[in-house]
């Protein structure tokens, strides 16, 4: 089957899915919100309004402002920019280190496999919130990729197994085999002919990262660990805004709706996706554990 | 199964040492308890703050192996250290720890048994009212963090308790300071404090529990053996119970230790949003304040947790499976 009509055959199970449609559009307007809303709202996140301090939202404020007089809509949105940035490059960067991982390990076999195993066993046993809450406060000053690179390293120990089991069966496969007896060098069977048959799987289990990244970044914030003011993410809106939840709701209700919407979305694409891919598989497999709570 | 057992123990071992060390290291490097000393007001002089953490061990300017080296040696003996305040380690973890694996136990609990049942329901009625039901219940509360959930309970509770214009559900605290009483109030004091922080840590676990029995389950639904058990004259219900039950947990039982992992993160935002003064919220003082061997001590109980579980979930796995008990 050409790339093309594998594409389409995709597309086409994706689209017969209510949710996954909805998921697919919601995706896309939070992306417009969160990249075009800055040039639409007269004000940026760091303005301050002193005529209007905790005003509900009107026509001046859509979201209304916050404590100081910020307006919660830039706020909103510069916030939505910054997780959905750290989402797609925390999912980004641990998928590509569990698939070197997991693909190393399960090729190569012997000592490889030992060390890289217990590697993700030790990092499976150390809780990640600890980890994180630890290291954080030292990487403040190095800005939110340091928190994009942490949070990267402790969610690909889960996904590296996985990849690892589907590489010992593949590793058996003829057109392995074959390759592997014509001389064709390790690192390039692991790329052109591993790494191609789990790639459903890792688009999947990425796309699913994406939310897990979200909900591990709010919560992070949450401890005040996370990205740090002047900049804003959704973590530290919900954070900020959660004492007053019931006396000034629009602080609290609008970025925690929008994140909710976010990750729903994600994992509703995300599952879509996995259908769509590989319809034989609906089995359960322990995906990844986003810092607070599970996902499944 | 003995040696299987003793196997997985050795590991075990291994990884609870190795993780204790990665800590200890982790921890010295990254945590300041100068800045701790040096924040006080007035700011002690230099001299001093050198000697208080040279005595905790915490000395910033010592190299970190000479810093590590009196650790160990006093934990064999089952001594953690001083905190930073100049207490002992182990009465703090015997305070903390009953609190926190209250929660954690109500929440495995809970959460495996109600999961297993939904998920099992659900796949039975795959489609219906109550399947779409439970499928969009347990998505939502995997979309929201966990923080975002204890606070909606707790405001929920707010609202039941001002419309009933007294307290009906208790939200802060582990128990009443200065409550009189026998063991029966006391009991109930105390069980009362449980209900909200056990929904909050439940509640995930039951979403994703539910998740994996219903996936499971559905696996196993059309498998060749259930049709003859049924044919044999089992109601379906039954030939699930039977014979579909104990394959459909293997894959959660490997799920298992990763969820542990999960619930504890999920106590330490509920403990810190509802005041308990368990495992977690330790964790979150003992980082501000530069608390190294606090620290240590909180990755000490948070890996044996896990470890457990996961050799809990190897010996369920090989109870199931009799081929995993072949050497």
């Amino acid at each position: 089957m050409t790339g093309a009509g594998r594409g389409r055959a995709v597309l086409r199970r994706m689209v017969r899915r209510p949710g996954a449609l909805c998921g697919l559009a919601v995706l896309l307007l939070l992306f417009t919100l969160a990249f075009v809303g800055p040039f639409v709202s007269p004000w940026t996140h760091t303005d301050v309004d002193y005529s209007a301090l905790r005003q509900p939202p009107d026509a001046r404020h859509w979201m209304g402002t916050n404590r100081i007089g910020q307006d919660v809509f830039a706020q909103v949105v510069r916030g939505l920019q910054k997780s959905l940035l750290i989402g797609l490059l925390v999912a980004l960067f641990s998928t590509v280190l569990a698939a070197a991982v997991g693909a190393c390990a399960g090729y190569f076999g012997g000592w490889t496999d030992r060390v890289l195993m217990f590697v993700v066993d030790l990092m499976l046993v150390l809780p990640g919130l600890l980890v994180l809450v630890v290291v954080a406060p030292k990487l403040r000053d190095r800005g939110w990729i340091a928190l994009v690179g942490l949070l990267a390293l402790l969610g690909w120990m889960v996904t590296a197994r996985a990849v690892r089991g589907m590489t010992l069966s593949l590793k058996e496969r003829q057109f392995v085999v074959v390759a592997r007896l014509m001389g064709v060098s390790p690192l390039r069977i692991i790329w052109r002919h591993v790494l191609p048959h789990t790639a459903s799987f890792l688009i999947t289990d990425a796309t699913i990262a994406v939310g897990g990244a979200v909900i591990s970044e709010t919560g992070l914030s949450y401890f005040g660990l996370g990205v740090q003011p002047p900049d804003v993410s959704l973590g530290t809106l919900i954070a900020d805004a959660t004492d007053v939840a019931l006396v000034y709701p629009w602080m609290f209700f609008f970025p925690t709706g929008l994140l909710i919407a976010f990750v729903l979305a994600v994992n509703l694409v995300g599952g879509a996706l996995r259908d769509a891919l590989d319809p034989t598989t609906d089995s359960a497999r322990p995906s990844r554990i986003p810092l607070s709570g599970m996902s499944s | 199964m003995l040696s299987l057992i003793l196997r997985r123990l050795v590991h075990c071992t291994i990884l609870f040492l190795s993780s204790v060390v990665l800590t200890y290291a982790l921890a010295s490097t990254a945590l300041d308890p100068r800045a701790y000393f040096e924040g006080r007001q007035p700011p002690p002089p230099s001299r001093v703050v050198d000697s208080e953490l040279s005595r905790l061990g915490m000395d910033d300017r010592a190299p970190l192996p000479e810093r590590f080296a009196h650790w160990p040696g006093r934990a064999v003996h089952g001594d953690l250290g001083r905190t930073i305040d100049g207490e002992s380690v182990n009465a703090e973890f015997g305070r903390r720890v009953g609190v926190s694996v209250r929660l954690l136990l109500v929440g495995t609990v809970a959460g495996t048994a109600i999961g297993v049942l939904a998920g099992m329901w659900a796949a039975v009625r795959r489609g219906g009212p109550g399947d779409r039901a439970l499928t969009v219940f347990s998505f939502a509360v995997l979309c929201v963090p966990t923080f975002v959930l204890a606070l909606l309970l707790k405001t929920g509770a707010l609202a039941v308790n001002q419309a009933a214009g007294s307290t009906v559900i208790l939200y802060t605290g582990e128990h009443t300071p200065g409550l009189r009483g026998g063991w029966a109030v006391q009991l109930r004091d105390t069980a009362a404090h449980l209900l909200l922080p056990a929904i909050c840590v439940a509640i995930p676990a039951i979403a994703s529990y539910s998740r994996y029995q219903r996936a499971a389950t559905l696996d196993v639904l059309g498998a060749d053996h259930l049709r003859t058990a049924q044919a044999k004259g089992l109601t379906p219900g039954r030939a699930l119970l039977r014979h579909g039950l104990r394959i459909s947990l293997v894959p959660v039982s490997v799920f298992f230790s990763f969820g542990m992992l999960a619930l504890f993160t999920g106590a330490v935002f509920t403990e810190e949003i509802f005041g308990w003064p368990g495992m977690g919220s330790w964790l979150v003082d003992s980082v501000r304040k530069g608390d190294v061997n606090s620290v240590v001590a909180i990755d000490l109980f948070a890996a044996a947790v896990v470890l457990l579980a996961g050799l809990l979930a190897d010996v369920v796995h090989a109870l199931l499976d009799p081929r995993v008990r072949q050497p």
